[in-house]
């Protein structure tokens, strides 16, 4: 008994924790820049009070929605990885290394170049159908790959591929595309926070938010899919129906992301494992959950320094969180190596 | 008859081929089943197929009269549970956590735990006997105490019918015992029905109430205990080419040495068994008598030496059996004793071994002997 308050104590400490850091890095977001601005500054912001216009525009129109984007994304992503790493029961899944990410990518890019050729405004909507389109075209060939190979390796490596391959595809049409808005698309693909505004933010968190929600119900066959197909049948699940699902689910995920901040690499493998060490269990309620929270931390922070450490030079999102998260990678696999030797 | 659990005309396979077809089975509630066969006959296909696991290439399962089939997967979950060879992927669970998995079709929407989860957990872990090992990492433990785990955790799903795949391959004679007890005290107290795949034919022979015999792309058999394991099935079902298998005892002897036998063992009432395997271990060829055919050596006797000099049960030897047996020693050079002193009814084995000293043959006496 007092075991099982051990535990609960942990689950409600690991919350706490990634809570308050949310909170802590929010605020950071805000006030860290090349231009100070502290608490009082963004309460009288946000209060609608009487401020200095230029500081009620970075906070109110440049740093507030990028802060929040970032967490929206973060979580989105951190969950997508988390998603994916259940579905192929393989711990280092991620939209990311299979190639899913880069395939929205490329879609996106394509409509993008389509659209804007034509002076047609893309809609968010738009943006996320095209992004949603090129991550389950990847997923696509993913799962053909997963059929063909039972491995954890070759499938990752096969992610890579695809990815590598979507990424050239994009590379060539924005390289041909004769257009002022390349620039901006340039920075996109490498995957980038800057640029939010509140219209995208409103829209990536109705879209996040109900994706989450409905994740979330799916915890508890999720907990026996993790059993192994088998018994998760003898449960009465319907394993195609939640695999279907599944893939959905992870594959609008990831498109939201690479809509708004394109492709971000190593937060949806290393957030769920980190989240997972933390809470020390792998039940999908707490972990749905955590991974979102640890997710927007880990974002949050990454963008924090991306800004700041070489200011007023804007490091490229992926660079900071590979730095973090590669490592990660690499501690997975060889905790992994280990357990199948023992 | 009402049974619980029938088959018919059922076809079982991969991918619309089917591997077994035309399985007839029926149970009533309570009973257990086990299924036999050479390796990779199909064992676990049809245990896969009956938990639901597998489509049905052709025929009905009916399950308390309802067709399987039709049933939802819930109400499924509720009726059957299973324990398959493929491992349970357990990341970062206990025991406990383990266990409790079988109380999924009980929870609610979200699988969180009532009281009364938990109570039944603790009592199907009691009944196991894994209290001690609970709060261990599931993937830490051992293959043995993995699999009472499982059993466990499908106990916690209170089923009407259990579906086994070898769940004793891992268990040491103990718990194989222990387990098997625990099947049958299921099966007793609450009607459990039970389908399994056993690879101890001995165990088998003792526990099963039906036996199903599967070889090739038919089922060879289908009964009692009683009724399959007859003399020489075995043989005839795994295609045993060295060795045998004795079905009325469970015993199982490796082949017998081949070669010139030129040693004699006087045996009987059960000392002469270990004797005989010896001599199979060092690849020595021997005769042995004089048995009665109910003695316990005689099945060993039977599988491993050359000739067997056997007289009736309970009837007096005939001076023409103990002739022939002198005439074998006369071509042997060694006579072992297993004998320490002969009872009344072995007066023949003692002139044996008299007639092995006067025609001064090296006589062991295999009491004795220590080495």
């Amino acid at each position: 008994m007092r075991w099982q308050q051990n535990r609960k104590v942990r689950y409600l400490g690991v919350f706490l924790l990634l809570g308050i850091s949310v909170i802590i890095f929010l605020i950071c977001n805000i006030c860290m820049g090349s231009v100070e601005i502290s608490l009082a500054d963004i309460e009288r912001c946000l209060m609608g009070r009487e401020t200095d216009k230029t500081v009620q525009r970075i906070v109110w129109d440049i740093r507030f929605p990028r802060a929040v984007s970032a967490m929206i994304l973060g979580g989105a992503l951190a969950l997508a990885g988390y998603l994916l790493q259940t579905f192929f029961h393989n711990p280092i899944a991620g939209p990311f290394i299979l190639g899913i990410s880069s395939g929205a990518k490329m879609i996106v890019a394509l409509v993008m170049i389509f659209l804007l050729e034509r002076s047609i405004r893309v809609s968010s909507a738009a943006l996320i159908l095209a992004a949603f389109s090129g991550a389950m075209l990847s997923m696509g060939f993913v799962l053909l790959m997963s059929h063909k190979v039972n491995n954890m390796s070759t499938l990752i490596v096969s992610g890579v591929m695809i990815g590598y391959i979507c990424s050239a595809v994009t590379e060539l049409v924005v390289t041909f595309a004769d257009d002022a808005d390349i620039i901006n698309l340039h920075s996109w693909s490498q995957g980038s926070f800057s640029g939010m505004t509140w219209e995208h933010a409103k829209a990536m968190t109705v879209v996040v938010f109900l994706t989450f929600l409905i994740v979330f119900l799916f915890s508890k066959p999720l907990s026996a899919y993790q059993l192994g197909e088998g018994y998760a049948r003898n449960m009465g699940i319907h394993i195609r129906g939640l695999r279907i699902a599944m893939i959905v689910l992870s594959s609008l995920l990831s498109a939201c992301i690479v809509a708004y901040a394109g492709p971000i690499s190593f937060v949806g493998i290393a957030v769920p494992q980190l989240v997972k060490s933390l809470l020390g269990t792998a039940k999908p309620i707490l972990m749905i959950p955590a991974c979102f929270l640890g997710g927007s931390v880990f974002c949050l922070f990454c963008d924090l320094l991306a800004r700041n450490l070489f200011a007023p030079t804007e490091l490229g999102i992926s660079t900071v969180t590979a730095i973090f998260g590669a490592p990660v990678v690499l501690w997975i696999m060889v905790k992994h190596k280990k357990e199948r030797a023992v | 008859m009402e049974y619980y659990f029938e088959a018919k005309k059922m076809s079982v396979g991969y991918q619309g081929r089917p591997l077994i077809s035309d399985i007839e089975i029926s149970l009533k509630k309570g009973q257990i089943l086990t299924l036999i066969g050479p390796n990779g006959v199909g064992k676990s296909t049809v245990l896969k197929s009956i938990a639901r696991q597998l489509s049905l290439i052709g025929g009905v399962i009916f399950l308390d009269g309802q067709s399987l089939q039709k049933m939802s997967g819930g109400e499924l979950s509720r009726k059957m549970a299973v324990m398959f060879t493929e491992k349970l992927k357990a990341e970062l669970m206990t025991c406990e956590d383990v266990v409790a998995t079988g109380r999924y079709p009980y929870t609610g929407r979200f699988g969180l735990l009532s009281e009364t989860d938990r109570q039944v957990v603790r009592k199907a872990m009691e009944l196991i006997r894994i209290m001690d090992i609970k709060d261990r990492d599931f993937t830490q433990v051992s293959d043995g105490q993995r699999q009472r785990v499982m059993l466990a955790r499908a106990v916690c799903q209170e089923p009407e019918i259990i579906i086994l795949d070898e769940p004793t391959s891992y268990l040491d004679v103990r718990y194989k015992l222990e387990f098997l007890s625990l099947l049958q005290q299921m099966c007793r107290e609450k009607g459990l029905t039970v389908i399994m795949s056993l690879h101890e034919l001995e165990l088998a022979e003792r526990i099963s109430d039906k036996v199903l015999c599967l070889d090739g792309k038919y089922v060879d058999r289908f009964g009692t205990p009683e009724e399959i394991f007859k003399a020489g099935y075995l043989r005839h079902l795994f295609h045993i080419s060295s060795g045998s298998f004795d079905e009325e005892n469970g015993n199982m002897e490796l082949e017998a040495p081949k070669g010139k036998a030129d040693i004699f063992v006087i045996a009987g009432g059960g000392s002469g068994r270990m004797v005989y395997r010896r001599l199979q271990r060092q690849d020595r060829a021997f005769f042995t008598g004089i048995l009665f055919d109910n003695d316990l050596d005689y099945p060993v006797a039977k599988a491993l030496a050359q000739n067997v000099f056997a007289a009736g049960a309970f009837e007096a030897v005939e001076e023409a059996l103990l002739k022939e047996a002198k005439k074998q020693i006369d071509a042997c050079r060694t006579v072992i004793c297993c004998r320490e002193r002969f009872g009344s009814f072995e007066a023949a084995n003692r002139e044996l071994a008299e007639y092995a000293v006067q025609t001064g043959k090296e006589l062991i006496m295999a009491y004795e002997e220590k080495s």
